[in-house]
């Protein structure tokens, strides 16, 4: 291996690396299990994996129709389309958040209605947590899939048109099994930035025990009082999600082209 | 002031922002403005408080470094425990004044401290609600209501330990929507609109301006929640920092605490 | 039920105006360098490429035409691609079986209907493979039963054997040409290979820039090519001229005696077997003698192919041994012959 590969490299690794072993020397093993036994941390961790697997399955369904519009339609304004949908990265979280109050808060545009005729609030609730992660989580999917439909040979799209397949068929039969390693790879992604997400859920969202305190609020709040309790909860993520994508990762990522899923 | 304006304008952008990047400081002045004129005092000065105290804090370092021009004073605004947290890992400043006697503690049990904690002002708690009081509180036991959407502070930081405690007091059972992670959090959630109250320090009522309107309540009094200060053992510019210090625990550093909707010690 | 198509598009600086006719059962070779817009032509007849005017219609039903433009997908036709384009992700079977499958057929009867097409093609038992695990051939093979499997009207090949090496092709074009000669539909066959068009196709049009300058059977091509392309891809020598009796005034000067009579603008063709070299000035008084000079020479098999440059510009072919006596080098200067009765002259 070229020296001038492998030394940023090494540095990369250490760089990213060292601060979680900081995290695993300095957690507290000896009291780990009396903390890891309150049952706010199973609350939290039952949460947080089902808000972020809910939210990767509202990104799926929505996210990957508009990778595909935005790499394949012909539409007017679509890098400005793709400039918008991709905003929530570079926006702060916590703003994104505020911009939630503003469209489905109970003012909000959305929201005020919703909450007049039917009586219906969505911040303070499990799917407000959803929602903020999928808000901030989805543009990850988007830009994955968008760039694996790109990559992807649209010719095979032309064959499968003089096969008599329309685009919905195409899309189904040729375009999604040829671009499964980007969506898998997208939705891990997404999933994983949906787990971490803080700042746009616990604006929205709030923070209660059960149903909106999802593993990073928790840790936050555990960082106020007792940052040894932080520590052992931050492990705790960092573990499941570690597990979780080295799982996944065996299951999809790992397998070679051309066997993609069976249709 | 300008910096300390746009705090109050997005307060939760800028705390959670401040308390992400563990200690990005606002900068009042340009600290390495060398003066030949007047003052005593040069260098920078680093002062490390409550989030609470931000505004009253921004005035009192224009004063401090219009009397001596050759002082910048650069503040951290954020949550006392956070704060805290950054001064035990190591984070170079010069004065601390926190919310609570508690992050205080953890202060000194670090042995930061240069001489004994004062308490020189105090905060109480006073119920926040939208313009108009959609919610129709009026007073504390409204916060058993659970058809009301309700914001209090997590337990884990100050002022969710001085609501528990009030609460405990009045033998309520709060039934809140959402622990926010600090009071400027909760506030924003009034002035949103999205509760229809939060229990937050009567001075975030006076600082939040005509959307949130401040509901007192008797209970309160109880509740007085102390706010220490001192200067710290390693401070780069002890001089400077005992002069703020002196400033604040003036008059007319009481009086400037007062008019924000502090309390006497 | 006869193709008929007038296809005119632009696709960047290239402007497409060709317009023909297939027959049932007829095979046509659409011939021409890369880039006239062969291909261009291919996708519009598929309907993946709107055309900006014309029309293309099989027999009673219109595909294209001003007010209307029928989808790919709801096109009667089968496509070949240059390099097969098997979804990657299917077996072979499922590959042969898709084309029935989008068209509503259940997937079992789909494969079931796809089964004696692998037999017909060669691939008998690689069914189950996927593409990546076939050779270049058979996949080619693959890809030629999955669009012939619902017998569609039309057929189309884009380059079919091009990305074969030599010995594959040579297989896959008499394949080819077997399931070509059973096809009861239009077929239209794209290729820049003379011998895939001379092979396979029973009319040939011959597309440069955009435009047909040439149509016929491929022996008629051959034989009287009418532009410097064709002529190079069948090996002759095409000279333009005018004709004055006994003599053709060639257009880029110097003058050519034939042994028929011509008049007017024509072609003259020289075969490069047919010209003679020498060192001198050769004796008699042959009346084709021009001094050029040897610019390239290739060994092309038995023979030397010599490329002069001079008043006529010629191609030779001379047998090896000959190119040996002769001593010749690039640069070298030769006299040329052609016997008046080894030229072919034909009105342009």
């Amino acid at each position: 291996m070229p020296l001038p590969l492998l030394l940023p490299a090494l540095l990369a690794v250490a760089f990213l690396v060292l601060p979680l072993l900081g995290l695993v020397v300095r957690a507290p093993w000896s009291t780990i299990g009396p903390q890891l036994a309150q049952p706010e941390v199973g609350q939290a961790l039952r949460l947080s994996l089902l808000s972020a697997t809910l939210a990767t399955g509202v990104s799926l369904v929505l996210g990957v129709p508009l990778a595909w519009v935005l790499a394949r339609s012909r539409i007017r304004g679509r890098s400005v389309l793709r400039a918008l949908v991709t905003v929530p990265l570079v926006l702060p979280p916590v703003v994104g958040g505020v911009a939630l109050f503003l469209v489905i808060g109970r003012t909000g545009i959305l929201g005020r209605p919703l909450y007049e005729h039917l009586g219906v609030t969505v911040p303070f609730t499990t799917t407000a947590v959803v929602i903020a992660e999928t808000f901030v989580a989805m543009p990850f999917l988007v830009i994955s899939v968008e760039g694996a439909l790109r990559a992807a040979d649209a010719r095979f799209e032309d064959a499968a048109a003089t096969l008599g397949a329309d685009r919905w068929t195409t899309f189904r039969r040729v375009t999604l099994p040829l671009v499964a390693p980007g969506i898998a790879a997208g939705a891990v992604l997404c999933w994983a930035r949906a787990l971490g997400e803080f700042g746009a859920t616990i604006t929205f969202a709030g923070n209660f025990p059960g149903t909106t305190q999802t593993m990073p609020l928790a840790v936050y709040l555990a960082l106020q009082r007792d940052p040894e309790a932080a520590i052992v909860l931050s492990l705790v993520l960092l573990a499941v999600s570690l597990a979780t994508l080295l799982l996944l990762r065996d299951r999809w990522l790992g397998r070679g082209p051309g066997q993609g899923v069976p249709a | 002031m300008r910096r300390t304006r746009a705090l109050l304008v997005l307060p939760v952008v800028a705390t959670v922002g401040l308390t992400a990047c563990g200690g990005s400081a606002s900068d009042t002045a340009a600290g390495t403005a060398s003066s030949s004129a007047g003052g005593d005092l040069s260098g920078t000065l680093t002062v490390f408080a409550a989030a609470s105290l931000t505004g009253v804090f921004g005035n009192l370092g224009d004063q401090l470094m219009a009397a001596h021009p050759g002082l910048g004073v650069r503040f951290n605004f954020a949550g006392s425990s956070a704060l805290a947290t950054q001064l035990t890992q190591g984070a170079p400043a010069d004065v601390f004044a926190s919310a609570n006697e508690e992050q205080m503690t953890v202060v000194t049990d670090a042995g930061l401290q240069a001489g004994d904690p004062a308490v020189f002002t105090g905060n109480v708690l006073e119920i926040a609600v939208p313009e108009g009081n959609p919610g129709g509180v009026t007073g504390l036991a409204d916060f058993g209501d659970a058809d009301l959407t309700l914001a209090v502070c997590a337990a884990d930081v100050p002022c969710g330990a001085a609501a528990a405690a009030v609460f405990a007091d009045a033998g309520i059972t709060a039934q809140p929507d959402t622990e926010e992670e600090d009071v400027k959090a909760a506030l924003t959630k009034v002035q949103l609109g999205e509760v229809d109250a939060a229990l937050v320090y009567a001075t975030d009522v006076r600082a939040a301006g005509s959307d949130v309107e401040g509901v007192p309540f008797p209970e309160a009094e109880q509740e007085v929640n102390d706010y220490p200060i001192c200067v710290l053992e390693a401070a780069p510019n002890a001089e400077a920092a005992q002069a703020f210090v002196d400033l604040v625990e003036s008059d007319a550093g009481r009086l400037a605490l007062a008019d924000a909707g502090f309390r006497a010690p | 039920m006869t193709l008929d198509a007038h296809v005119v598009v632009q696709r960047g600086s290239l402007g497409v105006d060709v317009e023909f006719w297939v027959g049932d059962g007829e095979v046509l070779a659409v011939l021409g360098p890369n880039g006239a817009g062969k291909s261009t032509v291919l996708r519009v007849l598929a309907g993946l490429l709107p055309p900006d005017a014309g029309r293309v219609a099989v027999g009673q039903d219109v595909w294209d035409s001003a007010d209307r433009h029928v989808p790919p997908h709801q096109r009667s036709l089968g496509m070949v691609f240059q390099d097969h384009l098997l979804f990657p992700h299917l077996s072979i079977t499922e590959n042969v079986a898709f084309g029935l499958r989008s068209r509503g057929m259940r997937r079992a009867p789909a494969r079931a209907a796809a089964a004696p097409w692998l037999d017909r093609v060669g691939l008998t038992g690689l069914g189950d493979r996927r593409p990546g695990e076939l050779s270049g051939g058979q996949a080619q093979r693959a890809a030629l039963a999955r669009a012939l499997v619902g017998d569609p009207r039309v057929l189309l090949l884009d380059e079919p054997l091009s990305a074969l090496d030599a010995r594959t092709r040579l297989a896959v074009r008499a394949e080819l040409h077997r399931h070509l000669r059973d096809y009861a539909g239009s077929a239209v066959l794209v290729t820049h290979d003379p011998i895939d068009a001379m092979a396979l196709a029973d009319r040939v049009v011959v597309v440069e820039d955009g435009r047909v300058v040439q149509a016929g059977t491929p022996a008629e091509v051959a034989r009287r090519p009418r532009t410097d392309y064709v002529a190079r891809l069948v090996g002759l020598v095409l000279l333009p001229g005018t004709g004055t009796g006994a003599q053709v005034a060639l257009d880029g000067g110097g003058v050519v005696a034939v042994a028929e009579a011509a008049a007017g603008p024509v072609f003259v063709a020289v075969r490069p077997e047919s010209v003679a070299l020498y060192l001198q000035r050769p004796a008699g008084s042959p009346r084709n003698v021009w001094p050029l000079r040897l610019v390239a020479a290739t060994p092309h098999g038995s023979v030397v192919r010599c490329d002069l440059a001079g008043e006529v510009p010629l191609t030779a072919d001379v047998t090896a041994t000959s190119f040996a006596e002769l001593g010749l080098a690039p640069g070298a200067e030769v006299w040329a012959s052609v016997k008046a009765s080894e030229i072919a002259v034909y009105t342009r």
